[in-house]
């Protein structure tokens, strides 16, 4: 997988290219926005990262001409213009996401690894799969090990949502906008107490955990390695 | 002096001026002109009558009744102020009481005005008469005198004259007065105004008391400056806030990274110390998010984006994510949102201003241990508008503090132990004012209500 970083802050390009390469994939820097340009579209990328503010050309109009010369690579955008005029102004341009700054680099990789993986989740699939733990779309069941797990419906669609992207970090952010459909910033940390809810019921009475906390980052469900 | 040419009153009251005597000239013109014409036409319909007379004695009894009758009138002329003159074909004088025949030529049909030369006086226009050529050749010239005509024709001239220039000086005295006493009124506001720009904001512009048009200038400035240092004190007082509230826990990061570098810790400590200075960081961007909402509420930027929100969805949106957390600390929420009349509005913000309430209910409720452990949000439709309401049983504000708690970064000192940026509340007024509404905090006997009352119908 290979991911190019359009951003003219070096010290935050590099910091990005370091944290995505450990995390496994192959990165590639351009510190301007012609040369971004052209790196994008004379190479195959799975993932652009752009920055919207950079020398030489906006990151709106890199990500215009990319779609104007045809091709569908995933982009999410970076920017300090994080009001929702913004964020859709960068959708409406091509973007396929869009993060404001400051951001927590497990929440760019979380999104990253959501992009990548969208093709895969247009199948229609019935049902989902985390080690022991599955969850019938149709029946609306959740089961661990055979054994029925009772849950409330908006803990069947954060615990739906956890399992679409069971190994990678979810932020807090990504819970709220994506479970319960608000940008908002919660005063109290309320969607901890909704994780301890759902990991009383899924992991209680079970030797391995399937539902960890990140600290400073978010959560994470994942099968026992 | 030249300010005052130059301020627009006195333009005006010039041009008032300059109206004015134009009327007046032309008013008084018209009036001399048909005076003096028509004591003009009168003279010569009196010297007609005479002609008509004379013409008759002369029909009736000749040449010998035309000199009697010439004679007899030239005696009494002193009274009539006629004027008669019968001469031969080279005007040489033979009946009249003219001395000679007048030099000055007279017109198509015979009228002249000429000049009388008497005694004790200078010599001017002062006769009027029509002349004839008799059969004879005789001429002969029928006349009046018409110095008193003359005369009052001057006096009328003179008094129209003083008339209009005393008119004018009045006129213009008034002006000048009238835009000088304008321009010290506007000169006050400027005073006052460069006093302001100097940096005095208590200065406030002088009302006369008399409630013109100035005075409701002035009034509406007064109110418009008393508007602009509240918001400059209270923006000092946020400044000073942001300052103190940010400093506290950018010193907390500072500090924990430094014990982490200083310390020779093992690896555990030192994720623990990067996990809880990404905490007291996030913590910091949540105070940066939240301000940044309400300076974008306050502005009113995103009134564009907004659209019909149904509110009895939203409060049980808000209470689905704030129950386990109620029922964590040991409190009950009891929600009562009945359908109501949707809002126009921003979803996302008015989610965080209920969101907002309810965090502070809980927080408040539970730490004081209050023994009613019920927080109830409903929904109200109230007329004209609806109103979302949240009451507690917790603590509660002081009256006094009502007002003070919605300011930026206030947090009363019994809640200084509880987590939290003091916005809370200001967020919550902010999303309020953003949609034409109000927000307002009571005492629930024991305990809070917050009432968030919004307009229904396009947001003004």
């Amino acid at each position: 997988m290979k991911i190019l970083v359009i951003e003219d802050d070096t010290e935050a390009a590099s910091y990005l290219a370091k944290g995505l390469k450990e995390s496994g994939y192959e990165v590639d820097i351009a510190d301007d926005g012609r040369q971004g340009l052209v790196q994008a579209i004379s190479q195959p990328y799975d993932v652009l990262v752009v920055d919207r503010m950079l020398p030489g050309m906006d990151g709106l109009s890199i990500v215009e001409a990319v779609r104007a010369a045809g091709m569908d690579t995933k982009v999410i955008f970076l920017s300090a213009m994080a009001e929702v005029g913004d964020r859709v102004e960068g959708l409406r341009a091509g973007g396929d996401d869009y993060l404001p700054k400051p951001f927590a680099f497990s929440e760019l990789l979380a999104r990253i690894e959501a992009l990548l993986r969208r093709p895969a989740e247009q199948a229609a699939e019935t049902a989902l799969h985390v080690g022991d733990l599955t969850m019938d779309l149709l029946t609306h069941t959740v089961k661990r090990a055979g054994d029925a797990i009772e849950l409330q419906p908006r803990e069947f669609r954060l615990l739906e949502y956890l399992m679409r992207h069971a190994g990678q970090v979810v932020t807090r952010t990504m819970l709220l906008e994506n479970v319960w459909d608000y940008h908002f910033d919660p005063q109290t940390n309320v969607i901890d107490v909704h994780i301890s809810r759902l990991r009383r019921k899924i992991d209680r009475g079970f030797e391995k955990p399937l539902l960890h906390t990140v600290r400073g980052a978010g959560y994470c469900l994942r099968a026992h390695d | 002096m030249t300010r005052l040419l130059a301020s627009s009153t006195f333009r005006l009251a010039a041009l008032y001026l300059g109206l004015f005597s134009l009327s007046a000239a032309l008013l008084f013109g018209f009036i001399y002109l048909s005076t003096a014409g028509f004591a003009q036409h009168q003279t010569d319909e009196i010297i007609e009558t005479e002609i008509d007379a004379l013409a008759e004695q002369f029909n009736q009894q000749g040449m010998v009744g035309l000199v009697r009758a010439l004679d007899r009138r030239s005696a009494s002329a002193r009274a009539t102020r006629g004027l008669y003159l019968l001469t031969d074909a080279n005007f040489k004088p033979l009946v009249g009481n003219l001395s000679r025949w007048p030099d000055e030529e007279p017109d198509a049909d015979g009228w002249v005005t000429f000049a009388l030369q008497y005694a004790d006086e200078a010599s001017g226009d002062f006769g009027r008469a029509r002349i004839f050529r008799l059969r004879g050749p005789l001429h002969l010239l029928v006349g009046r005198d018409i110095r008193e005509q003359k005369a009052f024709e001057a006096l009328m001239l003179d008094s129209l004259i003083w008339g209009a220039a005393i008119t004018f000086a009045l006129a213009l005295a008034g002006g000048t007065l009238m835009s000088r006493a304008m321009l010290r009124r506007v000169d006050a506001i400027n005073d006052t105004s460069r006093e302001i720009i100097a940096g005095d904001f208590s200065r406030r512009v002088p009302v006369s008391g008399s409630g013109d048009e100035f005075d409701r200038l002035a009034g509406n400035l007064n109110a418009m400056l008393d508007q602009i240092e509240r918001l400059m004190a209270g923006m000092k007082q946020v400044t000073s806030n942001i300052a103190h509230d940010l400093r506290t826990p950018l010193n907390r990061l500072r500090g924990r990274l430094e014990q982490a570098l200083i310390g020779n810790p093992d690896p555990d400590a030192y994720r623990e110390a990067l996990a809880g200075s990404i905490e007291e960081a996030d913590n910091l961007l949540k105070t940066f998010a939240a301000l940044l909402n309400i300076a974008q509420a306050e502005a009113g930027a995103t009134r564009e984006r907004f659209a019909a929100v149904d509110l009895a969805a939203l409060i049980r949106d808000v209470a689905d994510l704030y129950d386990p957390l109620a029922e964590e600390r040991g409190l009950t929420l009891k929600v009562d949102a009945p359908a109501a009349s949707p809002v126009q509005g921003d979803r996302h913000l008015l989610f965080q201003a209920v969101a907002n309430l309810l965090d502070n209910a809980i927080k408040f409720t539970a730490a004081a241990n209050a023994p009613d452990k019920s927080i109830a949000i409903r929904l109200d439709q109230a007329s004209p508008g609806v109103d979302i309401v949240v009451q507690d049983h917790g603590p509660g504000i002081p009256l006094d503090q009502r007002t003070r708690v919605l300011d930026p970064f206030v947090r009363l000192e019994d809640s200084r132990s509880e987590p939290g940026n003091g916005l809370g509340l200001s967020l919550a007024a902010a999303v309020a004012q953003l949609h034409g509404g109000t927000l307002a905090l009571d005492d629930n006997r024991p305990g809070l209500r917050a009432t968030l009352s919004l307009p229904v119908g396009p947001a003004g």
